[in-house]
């Protein structure tokens, strides 16, 4: 619908947080420069969101490290960066669609290097020289990229204790190299002290994070979910962008007492983890597209052989290879229907970094319950990046699945049952041995292709998920400023971007009420009326280019006014600017329709 | 391998019948290895509940249900990655993996070759029958190349799979040859396999009597392998790869170590493992 809105370029909320994006050409130290200056962030009592991106080449190319930090937990990037700093030029211009500037960013490169690539200069940002390389070859044995640490860390207003902290604790080698680096940090410090003219936003004081927080990737987060919910079993296949996942849950699985076994290939792995689901075990894997769709298959055999598993997708550019290793929620329309038959299966969507504990410990639980598939739409953005968070609320609870106690009288595998949930007899139980189905089976299990079985059958295993009480989780719901009659429905990770525009709209005088899904499949209508009650026009935001949201939501729910939409493909983000203008121009569209929208204007007169 | 106490009843092969009426046509090998399967079950005196049949798709495929132990009836070609799963998961089962020659080393091949080198402690039998009987008489891996069929009119003209080769070269623990007709030996070596620590691959010559009737003649064909079981692998392979391809008998029996996950002695709290995130 709106193209990208021009950068604000006002300094909004100048001091609120600032963006860092240290470049360079690999082995040029930047993402450990990176990595400390997150580290030193989280030290002085900040929060902060990391973004790794880099060209792509397997190892050694071009990279940079994307960083947000604040006095509050982020969730987005910002429309722009307030500094670039460059080791080197080297293609580092292919970063210019990731690393936008502002009129009020500093540019600070070395010229020995070379000169500021045009792409970068033409923002209109004060572009500064620095000889980086002599400054530090003129202190022995320090690296350039610890003059970078000191210089991107001062000028963001970072305490000097706090990167001397980091750089102390991340320090591996000998002593002597550790004094000539701190010598580099400090330099860095001094060298952003006689910047400090340039006007560079930097976070102003205020009161530091109070309670304790963490250091965490989402695709960490959806790991540590997945063992609070109770899995045990877990088979791999890598897979970019859900690798880190499978290796984070590699050695933390053995640590619990439970195993992770490296398949051959997705249908291995998916049909191993129903294997070991059907033997009791709570099971996950993830996967991104391709593997998704190597799996569907077994999906559908989960669904009828009633096997709870979890797949955390972890979403790329597609379709086929596609980018990936770059975001883009554009596997939703799949998950939600890409089984043959009539599938009904879980679709859950983590909307923040933090939330991928949350969602997917909520998915083992799901799944559990319920005896069937849930798949976890995380993303590139989110699983790669990090953040510090406030420390999530302790566990809340393993799964619970429903199981036949031995020799029970007339035992049947699937009994039509008031819930649709029936008594899963576990191998191993006495007297109520029985055999798991993918073929329509009677209640007993037995194969069936009887009309009278296989409706019976669709009836329950339809009503299981939609009978399920799924309490407040299934959406985060918002309303600033009340009973809005706009509401921006939206999912996932560019959740972080809906919400900071809505926000920044509503400082506008724009108030939307503000619709997060985290359950995605079953479609719950009763509950989206309940969330729309009293809104004349929706607009969704998604990262794709089919608009596939919004597909899915005029399918399974009667939404008010002329459903709008803003999508747009991976790679690059939604950005809160450019989203606060269509949130904007849309309720400008809709004034009639908003009274809340005409009172404030009227209000303002 | 369960390490259980017998129950104090004597179980026979019919506590492993589940009565439920095999879909296979009269004169089907897979009733004979049906038979065995539960014989051998007997002979270990195995509870049927701690016993779970895992499978994927075709007329063999449908071997759980006939079983009074757990049964998974799963998709075409995933069953030996259903119970590896499963076996890792629950190593405290016995885990049987059956199914016919299309499922296993054609939609299922590359499982195969992973099943062998990984050697989790399973017992994988295979019906091969050579001909795809469920869809109704197509070229199988191990049908011969000029055998005439109505998607092959005149054969495939593509030489034939040697099952048993092939898991030797990809690392199978143990591996047999048995046939349908003799009950008794059957029974035995599916005993032996599910006794070997590790994979044990057993290819059973199960003749379908509607699609391949010439393999009546099978039985008569048969013999007992005349040599003893080696554990050289390549003793083994020069024998597998000169027979005439009906020596029956463990032809295979290797020393290596089943597959065992690793496992930690003293397993620690999630809220534990969290601490790596605390800043």
């Amino acid at each position: 619908m709106h193209p990208c809105s021009p950068l604000d370029d006002t300094g909004r909320g100048r001091g609120a947080s600032v963006s860092l994006a240290l470049a360079g050409s690999g082995g040029s130290g930047v993402m450990t420069a990176g990595t400390m200056l997150l580290d030193a962030a989280a030290r002085a009592g900040l929060y902060g969101l990391f973004v790794r991106t880099s060209g792509p080449q397997i190892r050694g190319g071009e990279a940079a490290a994307l960083m947000r930090l604040a006095r509050r937990p982020l969730d987005a990037l910002d429309d722009a960066f307030d500094l670039l700093l460059a080791m080197d030029w080297q293609n580092v211009n292919r970063f210019a669609d990731e690393i936008p500037l502002r009129a009020s960013s500093l540019v600070i490169g070395d010229a020995d290097e070379g000169e500021v690539p045009p792409v970068f200069a033409a923002s209109g940002a004060r572009c500064v020289a620095l000889p980086l390389k002599k400054i530090a070859k003129s202190l022995p044995g320090s690296w350039t990229n610890m003059l970078a640490l000191g210089l991107a860390g001062g000028l963001a207003g970072i305490a000097a204790e706090a990167l001397e902290a980091a750089l102390r604790a991340s320090w591996k080698r000998g002593d002597a190299q550790l004094q000539a680096n701190l010598k580099a940090l400090h330099r860095g410090l001094d060298e952003a002290a006689k910047l400090a003219e340039c006007g560079m936003a930097r976070l102003t004081d205020g009161a530091s994070a109070s309670g304790p927080r963490w250091l965490i990737s989402g695709n960490e987060a959806a790991g540590f979910g997945a063992l609070r919910g109770g899995v045990r079993f877990v088979a791999a296949y890598p897979i970019t962008p859900a690798t880190e996942l499978l290796e984070w849950m590699a050695p933390a699985l053995t640590k619990v007492g439970g195993t992770l076994l490296q398949a051959e290939d997705e249908l291995a792995s998916v049909n191993m983890i129903i294997g070991a689901a059907y033997g009791g075990v709570p099971s996950l894997t993830a996967t991104a597209g391709p593997g998704l769709s190597l799996m569907t298959e077994a999906l559908g055999l989960a669904v009828s052989a009633e096997v709870p598993i979890v797949v955390v997708d972890v979403m790329r550019g597609g379709p086929s290879t596609g980018i990936p290793a770059k975001s883009e929620q554009s596997d939703l329309s799949f998950a939600v229907s890409g089984l043959h038959g009539d599938a009904p299966r879980l679709v859950l969507a983590p909307t923040s970094i933090a939330d991928c504990i949350a969602t997917t410990h909520w998915a083992v639980q799901l799944a559990e319950a319920l005896q069937a598939p849930a798949i976890v739409l995380s993303d590139q953005f989110m699983g790669q990046s990090r953040a510090i968070i406030d420390r999530p609320a302790a566990d809340a609870g393993t799964a619970q699945r429903l199981t036949a106690a031995a020799d029970t009288p007339d035992y049947k595998r699937y009994r039509d049952t008031p819930s649709g949930v029936s008594p899963m007899a576990i191998p191993g139980t006495p007297g109520v041995t029985y055999t798991a189905d993918g073929l329509e089976h009677s209640e007993l299990g037995t194969p069936s292709s009887q009309a009278r079985d296989h409706r019976l059958q669709l009836d329950k295993r339809e009503r299981k998920l939609l009978r399920y009480d799924y309490g407040p989780r299934w959406a985060d719901i918002e309303a600033p400023g009340g009973g809005s009659a706009l509401a921006v429905i939206t999912f996932g990770s560019v959740s972080g971007s809906v919400r900071e525009a809505v926000a920044r709209a509503a400082e506008q005088g724009v108030a939307v009420r503000l619709i997060v899904l985290r359950l995605l499949a079953p479609a719950l209508p009763e509950r989206m009326e309940q969330a729309l009650a009293g809104v004349k026009q929706v607009l969704v935001v998604e990262q794709n280019h089919g608009a596939q949201l919004l597909r899915w939501l005029r399918a399974m729910h009667d939404l008010p006014g002329r459903p709008a939409s803003f999508h747009r493909p991976g790679p690059l983000p939604l950005r809160p600017g450019e989203l606060t203008t269509a949130i904007v121009d849309w309720a400008h569209a809709h004034r009639s329709d908003n009274p809340s929208e005409s009172q404030a204007e009227k209000e303002m007169a | 391998m369960n390490d259980v106490c017998p129950p104090p009843a004597v179980l026979t092969a019919v506590n492993y019948k589940s009565g439920t009426k095999p879909v296979w046509c009269p004169g089907c090998g897979d009733f004979t290895v049906l038979g065995a399967i539960t014989k051998a079950l007997a002979s270990l005196q195995l509870p049927p509940h701690e016993v779970a049949v895992v499978s994927g798709i075709g007329c063999s495929s449908r071997i759980p249900a006939y079983t009074s132990c757990y049964g998974f009836h799963g998709v075409h070609g995933r069953a030996l990655a259903a119970g590896t799963g499963l076996k890792v998961a629950r190593p405290d089962l016995t885990v049987l993996v059956t199914g016919g020659d299309g499922d296993g080393y054609s939609i299922g091949g590359n499982h195969f070759l992973h099943a062998c080198r990984r050697n989790v402690d399973l017992t994988y039998i295979v019906m091969d029958n050579h001909v795809y009987g469920m869809t109704k008489g197509q070229a199988s891996p191990t049908t011969e190349p000029d055998w005439d069929n109505k998607l092959a009119p005149g054969g495939t003209g593509i030489r034939s799979f040697h099952p048993l080769v092939i898991a030797l070269a990809a690392g199978a623990s143990f591996v047999a040859r048995a046939f349908s007709g003799d009950p008794n030996g059957t029974a035995d070596i599916i005993a032996r396999g599910i006794r070997h620590p590790g994979f044990a691959f057993i290819e059973i010559l199960s003749p379908c009597v509607t699609f391949r009737p010439e393999q009546r003649e099978w039985k008569s064909q048969v013999h007992a392998a005349p040599v003893e079981v080696t554990d050289d692998p390549a003793r083994a392979a020069r024998r597998i790869m000169t027979d005439d391809g009906f020596n029956v008998g463990v032809l295979y029996a290797g020393q290596r170590k089943a597959y065992a996950p690793a496992r930690c002695p003293a397993p620690r709290t999630v809220a534990e493992v969290a601490e790596e995130f605390e800043l």
